[in-house]
């Protein structure tokens, strides 16, 4: 008769191995801006420029209402049909006509809101957007939504990357600290 | 042989987060093992510089205050 002995592994070890081997902190930041208000974008680029300073690799993936704030300031009217021509119409693009999902006012809370960020010295969404780009963070406006509303490359601003799609998106997400706003 | 600092930043008045996004440029240019100071008025960049710092892994030698001024210094570190 013999005995086989079977070892247990022992539990602890491993995990104590792999906590020293990964860093806690994930080396990228991936935000989904979907929202185009100023109370959305606002966070959004800070976030984004503040990840870049923490040295993350950053990426800020533009769909839907997103897109709007990229484009030019001194496009008026974007899109190819009466249907996309009325949105544009209705929801004026640009960094500098950003809307408040509360408290507009017809554009009296945002421009309250501007001065009160002047006297604080805080930075707009116009200055973050610049500051983003020189810090190099990835912004990619999402192609899907940029055919359905009509926006061309040349209605957005310069400094983007080229548009891409979800599977984009969600490749750079891989192990990324991921944000939807 | 006393630590000289390599940099001062005068960030008085900056709201968040452009206290730590300027640092963060500035510490670019530096050599490993340089200082840089920052003077800064934001009570919240005590946390921000405490949280940068661990997180990019450049010591934080100092977080002082003095008359409402916040006084950082910060290490770029080693490669």
């Amino acid at each position: 008769m013999s005995i086989a002995t079977i070892e247990k592994p022992t539990i602890g070890q491993p995990v104590q191995q792999m906590a020293e081997k990964a860093p806690e902190t994930a080396e990228k930041l991936v935000i989904f801006a979907w929202s185009g208000e100023l109370d959305k974008i606002w966070p959004t680029l800070i976030l984004a420029t503040t990840g870049a300073a923490m040295g993350k690799e950053t990426t800020v993936f533009f769909t839907f209402w997103g897109l709007f704030p990229l484009v030019k300031n001194q496009v008026r009217l974007t899109g190819e049909n009466w249907m996309q021509k009325m949105l544009s119409m209705m929801n004026r693009g640009g960094d500098m006509h950003l809307k408040l999902s509360k408290m507009n006012f017809a554009g009296a809370g945002p421009a309250m809101m501007n001065h009160l960020a002047k006297e604080h010295h805080v930075a707009s969404p116009h200055e973050l957007m610049e500051v983003a780009k020189e810090m190099g963070v990835h912004l990619i406006p999402c192609q899907m939504t940029m055919d359905m509303m009509g926006l061309k490359r040349e209605d957005l601003i310069d400094g983007l990357e080229e548009p891409a799609g979800a599977t984009k998106a969600l490749a750079d997400a891989q192990g990324a600290i991921t944000l939807f706003i | 042989m006393s630590i000289t600092i390599a940099k001062s930043l005068d960030l008085k008045g900056l709201s968040c987060p452009l206290p730590i996004i300027k640092t963060a440029k500035a510490m670019k240019e530096l050599a490993p093992g340089q200082l840089v100071e920052v003077f800064a008025t934001d009570p919240g960049s005590v946390s921000d510089f405490k949280a940068w710092a661990q997180t990019t892994r450049n010591p934080l030698l100092e977080s002082s205050q003095e008359g409402g001024v916040f006084r950082f210094v910060l290490q770029k570190k080693e490669i």
